[in-house]
C-alpha cells in the first residue's frame, strides 16, 4: 500500500469533512494523519470484514476530537464506504459524531473527554496478557491531553505491570486547545519523563513515512517487558502551509478560498 | 457484609472464570482469600481509582465481568467520568463495589462518608445500583452482579450487621422488587441499605405495628407494588442513609409523581422522606451518633409519624 497516498487521501477526506460541515480540530487531524495512515494501511493487525476478531490489533484513540482522520482512515480501508462517511458525518441520528464514536464498525471506543483512553487501553494490554492473546494494543494520545492526571496513572500502571503488549503514540503538536504547550504546560524534557517511569521511548519524525513505520515494527519487536511510547513530533495542521503550526486551525473551519487552496496543496503532495 | 460479599464472590469465581477482583490498594484483611485464590483475576491497581475504572473497562472488553474495589467516594465520586463515559456509556460488563456506606465509617471524617453516591449514580444511564440491608441480601446481590452484564454498583455498609432474611434463597431479588420484612397498617417504611436494622429495632422497641420494606435496588421499581402499597397505606415513609437530595427518597418521590401524573394513581400519596438533610457532619461520631445529628433520629421522626398516622 502507498502509504504517503493514503496519509493524503486521509488529510484530503478531512479537508472535505471540515469544510462542508464546518467542524473544527482540523490542525489536529492533519497532525496526526501520516501515523494512522502508517497503523491502519501496514503495522495494524485489522480487517474490516472481522471488526471484533479476537485477534485484531487495538487502536485506543484518545484525541477523539481528531474524529475526521480516524473516519477517514476507517473509510478508506472500508470500516465504512467515504459516501456514508460524507454523507453521514455529523447528521442528524447517525452515529457520525464530532468526537469519535464507538457505534462505528473500527472504532474502539468512544473519547472526547481526554485523559480516559489510556487506561482502558492499559486494560485492554492486561487482558490480552492475562488469556495469553498475541494481539498488539495500541494507543493515540494528544500531547495537550497529558495535563490529564488520570494518563499519568495509567503510565505508572503500565510499567508496574510490564504490560510490553501497549504502544503509546503521541502526536506531539506542540499546540493545545488554548496556546502552546510550552506556554500552558510544559512537558519537556517528555522522553526522560516516560524513561523515568519505566516505558521504553522513541522519538520520531511523526511525519515521516518511512521512519514510523520503521520504527513502529522495530518497536513491537523488542522483547522486553516495558511498555513502549513512542513520541511522534508532529505539526498541527501539517499538509497545509497556512494552516500548520497554527492555534487557529484547532477551532477554524475553511472558507471556500481557503478550501481551494488546503485542496490544491494536499493533491499536490499525493 | 462486606466479607459476606467477598466471600460469596470467591465461590462464584470458582465456577465462572471471568470474574475479575480489582482494588485501589483497600481490602486489608478482607480481599485475600480471593487474591490468594484468583492470582491471574485480581489485581491492586493502586491508589489510583481513574485507571482502576477506565482499566476495568479495557478488561471488561476482553470478556471479563470486572469488579472494581474500595471505599465509598473513592471508586465512585473520585472518578465519576470514567463511571459516566467508560462504563455506562459503553454498557461496560463492570461493578463498582463501595464499602463505607452512609456513616460506616464515622469518625473517619467527611472524606469518609459516603453520602451522596447514589443521587450522582442514579442520573447515569445503564446503571443498576444495590445497596444490600443485611448479609443475606450482600449475597444476593454478589449472586446477581455477577450473573449480570452491564454496568453496576453495589453500596455496602461495612461489618457486623445484623442478618435480618432468614432464607435469603426465598427473597425475590431482582432490580424494582421490594423485599416484605413486617407486616403492618397506616404506616409503611420502605427503606434501602443497612439502616433497615436501626429502622426495625426502633420500630419494636416502639411496638408501632407498621409495615417494612427492603428495597435492595434503586432507580427502578415495580410499579403495581407502588400503586398496591398506595392503596393500602395512609403513609409512606423513605429511609436512607443518604443526602435527601437525589437520593433513594428522592426517586419514590419522582416514581409516585409519574404514577400520578400518568393517571396510574388517583392521588399522590403522603410520603415522608427521612435521611441526611443535606449537610456535612464535620465532628468525630460513631455511625448511630452521625445518624442521629445527620436527620436519621429516627426515634424522634417515628414518633412524630406516629402521633400523626
Amino acid at each position: 500500500m502507498d502509504l504517503v497516498k493514503y496519509a493524503q487521501e486521509i488529510r484530503l477526506l478531512v479537508l472535505e469533512l471540515c469544510y462542508t460541515k464546518k467542524t473544527s480540530h482540523i490542525g489536529g487531524a492533519f497532525s496526526v494523519a501520516d501515523i494512522l495512515a502508517v497503523l491502519y494501511g501496514e503495522v495494524m493487525n485489522i480487517n474490516p470484514l472481522l471488526d471484533k476478531e479476537p485477534g485484531r490489533d487495538r487502536l485506543f484513540y484518545s484525541k477523539g476530537h481528531a474524529c475526521t482522520a480516524l473516519y477517514a482512515a476507517l473509510s478508506k480501508r472500508n470500516f465504512f464506504t467515504t459516501e456514508t462517511l460524507l454523507n453521514n458525518f455529523i447528521k442528524d441520528g447517525e452515529y457520525f459524531t464530532s468526537h469519535i464514536n464507538h457505534s462505528l464498525p473500527g472504532v474502539e471506543l468512544s473519547t472526547g473527554s481526554l485523559g480516559h483512553a489510556l487506561g482502558v487501553a492499559a486494560g485492554s494490554a492486561l487482558a490480552g496478557k492475562r488469556k495469553k492473546l498475541p494481539y498488539t494494543v495500541y494507543a493515540i494520545l494528544s500531547d495537550g491531553e497529558l495535563d490529564e492526571g488520570s494518563n499519568w496513572e495509567a503510565i505508572m500502571f503500565a510499567a508496574q505491570n510490564k504490560l510490553n503488549n501497549l504502544i503509546l503514540i503521541i502526536d506531539y503538536n506542540k499546540i493545545q486547545s488554548f496556546g502552546r504547550v510550552e506556554d500552558v504546560m510544559a512537558l519537556e524534557p517528555l522522553a526522560d519523563k516516560f524513561r523515568a517511569f519505566n516505558w521504553h521511548v522513541e522519538e520520531v519524525d511523526g511525519h515521516s513515512i518511512e521512519d514510523l513505520k520503521a520504527t513502529l515494527t522495530n518497536l513491537m519487536q523488542i522483547d522486553d517487558s516495558t511498555p513502549k511510547c513512542l513520541i511522534a513530533h508532529t505539526i498541527k495542521g501539517k499538509g497545509v502551509s497556512f494552516m500548520e503550526d497554527s492555534l487557529a486551525w484547532h477551532y477554524k473551519s475553511p472558507n471556500s478560498d481557503e478550501y481551494q487552496d488546503a485542496k490544491k496543496q494536499l493533491e499536490l503532495q499525493k | 457484609m462486606r466479607n459476606t460479599f467477598i466471600n460469596t464472590l470467591s465461590e462464584l469465581a470458582q465456577e465462572n472464570p471471568n470474574i475479575f477482583l480489582l482494588c485501589g490498594d483497600l481490602g486489608y484483611s478482607v480481599l485475600e482469600p480471593f487474591a490468594k485464590a484468583f492470582p491471574d483475576r485480581f489485581l491492586n491497581v493502586g491508589i489510583a481509582e481513574q485507571n482502576m475504572t477506565g482499566v476495568a473497562v479495557g478488561l471488561a472488553r476482553e470478556g471479563y465481568n470486572v469488579f472494581t474495589y474500595s471505599i465509598g467516594n473513592f471508586p465512585t465520586l473520585r472518578c465519576m467520568e470514567q463511571i459516566r463515559y467508560d462504563v455506562c456509556y459503553h454498557r461496560a460488563n463492570v461493578k463498582i463495589i463501595a464499602v463505607g456506606a452512609g456513616y460506616a465509617y464515622g469518625a473517619q471524617g467527611v472524606s469518609h462518608h459516603t453520602t451522596e453516591d447514589i443521587g450522582m449514580l442514579r442520573t447515569i444511564p445503564n446503571m443498576t445500583i444495590c445497596a444490600p440491608a443485611d448479609p443475606a441480601e450482600a449475597k444476593l446481590a454478589a449472586n446477581f452482579m455477577s450473573s449480570f452484564n452491564g454496568p453496576g454498583y453495589v453500596r455496602i455498609n461495612k461489618s457486623g450487621e445484623a442478618i435480618i432474611h432468614g432464607d435469603s434463597s426465598k427473597l425475590r431479588f431482582s432490580p424494582g422488587e421490594f423485599i416484605q420484612v413486617s407486616q403492618g397498617k397506616n404506616v409503611v417504611v420502605i427503606t434501602t441499605g443497612a439502616i433497615l436494622g436501626a429502622v426495625l429495632d426502633e420500630i419494636k422497641s416502639k411496638n408501632y405495628s407498621w409495615s417494612v420494606f427492603s428495597s435492595p435496588f434503586i432507580g427502578s421499581y415495580n410499579k403495581e407494588k407502588l400503586i398496591e402499597i398506595s392503596k393500602c397505606y395512609e403513609n409512606i415513609v423513605t429511609v436512607e442513609e443518604h443526602q435527601l437530595n437525589g437520593g433513594f427518597g428522592s426517586s419514590i418521590v419522582e416514581i409516585y409523581s409519574d404514577l400520578y401524573d400518568a393517571g396510574l394513581i388517583k392521588k399522590m400519596p403522603h410520603i415522608r422522606r427521612i435521611g441526611i438533610n443535606n449537610k456535612f457532619i464535620g465532628v468525630a461520631g460513631t455511625q448511630d451518633y452521625l445518624r442521629s445529628v445527620g436527620g436519621l433520629d429516627l426515634a424522634e421522626k417515628f414518633l412524630e409519624i406516629n402521633s400523626n398516622a
